[in-house]
């Protein structure tokens, strides 16, 4: 890991790397290291078009759309932490939920009754989330696959209970925010919305750089094997450990700007395993382990939601029906079918390497 | 004397929580899978039974002679229909086809059944009991206590000493080798799912006699038997036993300092467990 930094693997890095000792007889042939195609170029220019046109959303759309925007890119940023602990550090939780309501409970309590300003409260309530985490992970670690994910389950549902037995947090007939009256309604409601955008973007953009970094090739080694990843000197515990950290901060700063919206927070609905669900069922079909999947799926979520909630279970039996089928068939969701048709990738985080053509005879040397 | 009677009754709430824990342990065992719908399946027989007795009067402990051998069908189907593809791989699989499962259970059975609570009526053994000085056992909780030893005993003996019960072992050790020597691994897993969804529903009808249930109730019930294999120790079935009854005597202690306590209490005696003794009262430590 020392000799290959990826942080910083300029050709000239790789070059040196590879020739190893001194002693070496034959120089190598020089290798660049590619990082970014052209649909990623584009990607990145059309991404930030597309970011700037939703920023000024407050400008043209009406309330109902602003809203529904914001549940969109909530559910954004908590399908892109689901796949990043799933897909990226196998750690298939179904207690993010926890998070969701340490993040909204986090807001109520520091705003109402702490006194801080509720759109600053978010952030807060989210590092408090992140700082909660640490022993629950410890906790949780000790459990794997199928038994961590119902243990952290088990672990969101203790917070649930917990909340529902304190007073102070209103029981478990919940609480409303009411620190918001400082604001007049459409100040609120815009703020709430650029909070959810940069909460969305953020999300993903964070996911993106840690994937290109260190991060990311110590996961795709330990996803790969675990063993093999040890033997390399990956520090395996302590990077599952930061990932499940980044997206407990990801999951209550979603959280938080979720009840921001709604104002009314109740245990059973904020720590509700339904969240999970949605986080799961978004990455399964938009793709596992790819960062454009979530986005895809989050899409394909808000308007299948929006068209189909009105039939109440019907919808959700749908649901779990195509999480099932998409395991079992198509692993890699609609994002892996775009990308093996076509080899397009918008958020590369792998590193192609190009060799240079072999020497003719007669040649350089 | 209420704490002695609840703690009496706590240890009988174990049989019926190790009732529940033996299929998911025993999936464990033999597959390394673990059914995020264990506990669904459990409320899908508790409202089988409840059709059968709507249907035939029958008395619902006789329903086990109906539901027991159709369970065990849905779990050989299942797994050889669909988990069967899920086994091997990075275990991403069978945890996001399970839980899938589990959703669309829930929601089918609460449109067949509405989410009104139900149960299952046994007439006169729910209400009495037989007192021992000056405590007041349940004959129906006794007698769940008996058939889940009774259930737990039945698969140790079936796991030592029967043909299938070698095949099982064999498949659990190297699915490969066991096929080398013949054992059909697709048709094996199939029985031990067979198996788990039997022992469940017999769970499931017990627990419909002794309280109500409804379509929402399958996670608690995966949580509990969860709680059981956990506290107990993964790999020891007499452990889920024991793990079921401190999960049993957590609750009613529990809800006995104050009713929104019962769950918690059971639930935080787990993490303790976790955080103290994370192989569990019986179970081998783990290396890795």
């Amino acid at each position: 890991m020392t000799t290959l930094d990826p942080d910083r693997a300029d050709p000239a890095d790789v070059d040196r790397a590879a020739s190893g000792s001194p002693a070496a007889k034959e120089p190598p042939p020089r290798v660049d290291v590619e990082r970014a195609t052209a649909a990623s170029r584009v990607g990145a220019v059309l991404a930030l078009l597309a970011v700037a046109v939703l920023g000024t959303a407050p400008l043209w759309a009406r309330t109902s759309v602003l809203r529904t925007l914001v549940g969109f890119f909530t559910l954004l940023a908590l399908a892109t932490m689901w796949n990043l602990l799933a897909g990226y550090a196998g750690l298939v939780s179904i207690g993010q939920q926890a998070y969701i309501g340490v993040g909204a409970y986090g807001l109520y309590w520091l705003s109402d009754s702490a006194g801080l300003d509720p759109f600053a409260a978010v952030p807060v309530a989210a590092l408090v989330a992140a700082v909660i985490s640490v022993p629950i992970a410890v906790l949780a670690f000790r459990l794997r696959g199928g038994y961590f994910a119902i243990g952290t389950w088990v672990i969101a549902e203790t917070l649930r209970l917990l909340v529902a037995n304190t007073t102070q947090l209103g029981g478990g007939s919940g609480v409303t925010i009411t620190a918001v009256s400082g604001y007049d309604r459409q100040t609120r409601i815009y703020l709430t919305y650029w909070l959810a955008l940069a909460v969305g973007v953020g999300a993903v953009a964070l996911t993106y750089l840690l994937l290109r970094r260190r991060l990311g090739l110590a996961l795709t080694a330990n996803r790969d094997s675990e063993t093999s990843a040890r033997s390399l000197g990956v520090d395996v515990y302590r990077v599952k450990l930061l990932v499940y950290v980044v997206a407990a901060f990801g999951c209550a700063l979603a959280g938080a700007v979720i009840y921001l919206n709604l104002l009314r927070i109740q245990p059973d609905a904020a720590f509700s395993v339904n969240w999970s669900a949605f986080m799961i069922f978004i990455v399964l079909i938009g793709g596992i382990g790819t960062i454009e999947g979530p986005i895809v799926g989050a899409v394909l979520f808000v308007v299948v939601q929006e068209t189909l909630t009105q039939y109440g279970s019907w919808y959700l039996i749908l649901l779990g029906l195509i999480a099932v089928a998409v395991a079992l068939r198509a692993r890699h969701g609609l994002w892996g079918l775009v990308a093996e048709r076509t080899g397009i990738s918008l958020f590369p985080v792998r590193r192609r390497l190009k060799l240079p053509p072999p020497p003719t005879p007669g040649g350089s040397r | 004397m209420t704490t002695a009677n609840n703690l009496v009754q706590g240890l009988l709430l174990g049989g019926l929580y190790a009732l529940f824990a033996t299929g998911l342990s025993l999936m464990f065992g033999v597959m390394r899978l673990v059914n995020l719908a264990h506990g669904d399946f459990a409320i899908l027989a508790a409202f089988l039974a409840l059709v059968v007795v709507d249907g035939t009067g029958l008395h619902p402990l006789l329903t086990l002679a109906i539901v027991v051998p159709a369970m065990f069908a849905v779990g050989y189907l299942l797994q050889r229909g669909v988990l069967n593809f899920t086994v091997g791989g990075d275990g991403l699989a069978p945890v996001l086809v399970t839980f899938g499962l589990s959703i669309i259970l829930q929601n089918v059975l609460l449109e067949l059944f509405s989410a009104d609570s139900r149960g299952l009526d046994a007439g006169a053994i729910e209400d009495t009991s037989l007192a021992l000085g000056r405590l007041n056992v349940g004959w129906f909780p006794l007698l769940t206590l008996v058939t889940g030893a009774a259930v737990l005993a039945g698969l140790q003996l079936l796991l030592a000493r029967t043909r299938l019960g070698r095949a099982l072992r064999a498949t659990s050790d190297d699915p490969e080798a066991a096929q080398l020597v013949g054992v059909d691994h697709r048709h094996a897993f199939a029985v031990a799912t067979g198996l788990a969804m039997a022992t469940v529903a017999i769970a499931g009808i017990f627990l419909g006699i002794r309280t109500t249930f409804s379509p929402a109730l399958g996670p608690t019930r995966l949580i509990f038997a969860f709680e059981a294999v956990i506290i107990g120790g993964l790999g020891s079935l007499w452990g889920t036993l024991v793990g079921g009854m401190v999960l049993g005597v957590a609750q009613t202690l529990g809800a006995q300092i104050s009713p929104g306590w019962g769950v918690l209490t059971g639930n935080l005696v787990f993490l303790a467990v976790l955080a103290f003794r994370p192989s569990g009262l019986f179970g081998k430590p783990v290396t890795t």
